[in-house]
């Protein structure tokens, strides 16, 4: 009696829970158009657009806000705010129309002066962007009228018009690091912190032929990277990007999966203000001695695509394949050099990754590997994101650090201004007059082939100074639901969301 | 229960939680990293990080900080998330309820388990069911809550596809849904506690029932039942309430780890997101917020021990 009355007990508390968590299970109900995005980490810098630093910020508010132009996934910039624009001769007075009709998500009219307004802001040196290297450019921005902007510069720069995709946001929003109103596809509905995001298509949206066509959006914040593929086989998300290829593995046949990549210069970043790395030889000497596809093979089942200089290939006419193979492999050729800078025995020094990108932590650790072919040891030293901020990007106190570098506008500048010797994002600390005066070159020409050569003797400076040792563009897969379709791959680290809808 | 006594137990309860408060403060003035660089991340120049820290404060000296930290208690906010730019109140009172209700659940769980199995597996002390358990007993202890949390995960998402891993369901959107979700989690970090509580149970039972009054009960008449449940329950729950109580802190910071493995939003989670981006106001106040949970819960423990066993109240109040 007594042993029955406990497998009754145990027989009702096993039926609750299985009731319970039925019913949970049933509650997963199809909605028509409606998607759930997981992402790896929740936006945790800010709504406003321009204090948005994280790429993974910046890559979700791409569907919230626009600028004057905006690129295209070919890497055109189209007008977005404007509905056209022209610049004078001389490449000094860019005027703009603003949109007939163009809607803030809050219902009120686009004007002049929110444009005027926003790019202010961007401009001001203390609040504005690190961008406003760019804007210090700008002699003035006016709104001779409601509906016209125009923008004088102090120096000719073709490259300008890209830094015009910066958002355009209504002047009466007195709290834009909360509350978010833009002009894109999808508008802001609400958050929950480290639970989710939640957007909404914006049916006044201005673009007909680029409308959004899924109604609700929801991403999700999956902070544990191991429950990822479960929860994409479990069906709590449809969509995830840069998965790792042993994730893409274990994906049921629910989902198609893109591959593209993620537009970031991963090197090993040297230190070139420390010892030895301040000696171009050892350098070169780390060029020499590391084997890209080996990385490759290792850590990314062989898929990337390997760079030799600070730029990568969606780039096109800037991009220069010749120099991938600028340093081939050669363990004796490495030798000699550090030898040659005073270190035959090789040395010691320590790479400090970031641990929260696992990516950044296997490329560190097959590069360790393979530098002891030529006597040089390097130990791993694995810090949080916030230490590697404070630590290696501001405080620029490292040696080597392995990391992927994008670029926050479409221009080429975005990527090579950097390396700037006076630059504030130079955490490599290269230095070098004749990049500077090419660099100069390149970002004052308005003739396109000019501009051009000028940006690529600015790769060819950087690959024969060896600036750092560079890897690689990394493999972006990505995992959509096959309920869904249409993802489109950018030549900047962004997400379109616009263009996602049902098969 | 006199007024000095509590007014005594307040005083030692406030002397705690500055202390905690101070000892976070200090450690993550000397960690490295730091708000502002994490903040504004790559965008740093040194104007534009010279100007967010005196924004925040930060360019003060560490008692000035502290002391108007202080005052954000005072005020009720808490002070600014700087990740979120909202109050640290508001997204604690968002948070709270969904660690609460899982550790509330697990408590449930434990008792509704461990009471009625301790006392069966004490009167049948030495009988097969009791030999089972004892193995069974040991094996779930040496399970840790993650450990069997992601079993769980397996075994009844992707093999018996009655739960979604993942689907977390706020209780906003649906309370049931919310309630069944949480179910797992709180079986995963009941299941070794409850272990431990029945053990714990079962030993006291069977040690109390040793005891000279219990042989005195008997020759006044009394049934084994009667003499359970009228003499030796009431002793042999006393140490067993102190297990049950450090329980509950216990269980309480060790959301932190659950709530990783099945992705539920709460306290837990906040807090590691909070340290990783160095956003020392949610930080401080989860902490301080965990520390007062841990001393109101043995204060709440102090004054059950008053109410079940007469002996205490009279030898504190000598």
């Amino acid at each position: 009696m007594k042993k029955k009355s406990l497998a009754l007990l145990l027989s009702v508390v096993l039926t609750t829970v299985a009731v319970a968590l039925g019913g949970c299970a049933g509650d997963k109900q199809e909605e028509s158009s409606q998607i759930t995005i997981g992402i790896p980490q929740d936006i945790e810098d800010s709504l406003d657009p321009m204090k948005a630093t994280a790429a993974g910020t910046k890559e979700i508010l791409f569907n919230i806000y626009e600028g004057l132009v905006k690129p295209d996934s070919d890497g055109n910039l189209n007008p977005a705010v404007a509905s056209e624009y022209t610049i004078t001769e001389e490449g000094k007075v860019y005027t703009f129309t603003i949109r007939d009709g163009i809607k803030f998500h809050d219902g009120s009219e686009v004007t002049a002066d929110d444009v005027v307004y926003s790019l202010n802001r961007y401009a001001d040196e203390q609040s504005g962007d690190a961008l406003a290297s760019a804007f210090s450019n700008i002699q003035s921005i006016t709104a001779p009228d409601r509906k016209t902007v125009t923008i004088t510069l102090n120096e000719p720069n073709a490259d300008f018009l890209s830094y015009l995709t910066a958002s355009v946001i209504p002047a009466s929003n007195a709290d834009p690091d909360t509350v978010a109103i833009g002009t894109g596809p999808y508008k802001y509905v609400s958050r929950s912190p480290q639970e989710n995001i939640i957007l909404e298509s914006f049916d006044e949206y201005w673009d007909k032929d680029n409308a959004p066509q899924i109604k609700n959006i929801t991403l999700k914040v999956i902070a544990n990277a191991d429950t990822i593929v479960t929860e994409l086989n479990g069906g709590s998300i449809d969509m995830f990007c840069r998965l790792s290829s042993t994730q893409v593995s274990q994906l049921s046949d629910n989902f198609d999966v893109y591959t593209g990549t993620m537009n970031l210069v991963q090197a090993l970043y040297l230190n070139n203000a420390v010892e030895p790395f301040n000696d171009v030889r050892v350098r070169q000497a780390l060029c020499y001695a590391i084997d890209q596809q080996g990385i490759l093979d290792m850590a990314f089942d062989g898929q990337g695509s390997i760079i030799g200089s600070a730029m990568y290939p969606t780039f096109g006419k800037y991009y220069m394949p010749e120099l991938e193979n600028a340093y081939p492999t050669d363990v004796e050729k490495a030798k000699a050099l550090l030898a040659e800078a005073g270190y035959p025995d090789g040395f010691t020094f320590s790479i400090t990754v970031p641990s929260n990108y696992q990516p950044h932590v296997d490329t560190a650790q097959v590069l360790a590997e393979q530098l002891k072919a030529v006597g040089v040891t390097a130990n791993i030293n694995l810090v949080e994101w916030a230490s590697w901020l404070s630590d290696v990007y501001s405080g620029r106190q490292y040696e080597a650090t392995v990391i992927g570098v994008d670029a926050s506008m479409l221009s080429a500048g975005a990527l090579l201004d950097r390396y700037r010797s006076d630059a504030s994002g130079n955490f490599m600390n290269f230095n070098s007059a004749s990049y500077d005066v090419a660099l100069d070159a390149a970002e004052s020409s308005i003739v396109d082939e000019e501009k051009t050569a000028s940006f690529k003797e600015c790769e060819q400076i950087i690959s024969d100074e060896a600036a750092s040792v560079y890897i690689q563009d990394m493999v972006n897969l990505v995992a959509l639901n096959n309920k869904y379709d249409g993802y489109v791959f950018y030549p900047l680290y962004v997400q379109d969301f616009a263009k996602l809808h049902l098969k | 229960m006199n007024l000095t006594y509590v007014l005594k137990k307040l005083i030692s309860l406030l002397f705690t939680l500055l202390l905690t408060a101070f000892l976070v403060f200090l450690a993550f003035s000397v960690i490295p990293g730091d708000p502002v660089t994490t903040m504004l991340g790559t965008q740093a120049t040194p104007e534009k990080v010279a100007a967010l820290r005196e924004e925040l404060g930060l360019d003060r000296p560490f008692l000035v900080r502290f002391v108007s930290w202080l005052g954000t208690f005072v005020d009720g906010t808490f002070g600014n998330s700087y990740s979120y730019h909202v109050t640290v109140r508001s997204m604690l009172a968002g948070k709270l309820p969904i660690t609460l209700t899982m550790t509330v659940m697990a408590f449930l769980m434990i008792l509704a388990i461990s009471i009625p199995l301790g006392i069966y597996l004490a009167r049948n002390s030495g009988g097969r069911t009791d030999r089972i358990m004892t193995v069974v007993n040991q094996t779930i202890m040496a399970f840790p809550p993650f450990f069997s949390g992601i079993l769980l995960t397996l075994l009844f998402g992707l093999v018996l596809h009655l739960f979604t891993p993942g689907g977390y369901v706020s209780y906003t959107r649906s309370i049931p849904g919310f309630l069944g979700y949480l179910i797992l989690p709180a079986v995963a970090i009941a299941l070794p506690k409850a272990a431990m509580a029945t053990n714990y149970l079962k030993a006291s039972v069977l040690k109390e029932m040793k005891m000279d009054y219990v042989r005195t009960a008997y020759s006044r008449g009394n049934t084994t039942k009667g003499v359970l449940y009228g003499h030796v329950l009431r002793n042999a729950i006393i140490p067993v309430i102190t297990f049950l109580g450090m329980t509950f802190t216990d269980m309480i910071a060790g959301s932190i780890i659950i709530e990783q493995v099945f992705s539920i939003p709460g306290i837990g989670r906040l807090l590691i997101s909070s340290i990783a981006n160095r956003d020392y106001p949610v930080v401080e106040a989860i902490v301080v917020l965990l520390a007062f949970f841990v001393i109101v819960t043995n204060f709440a423990i102090d004054i059950i021990y008053r109410l079940v066993d007469p002996r205490i109240r009279s030898a504190q109040e000598e």
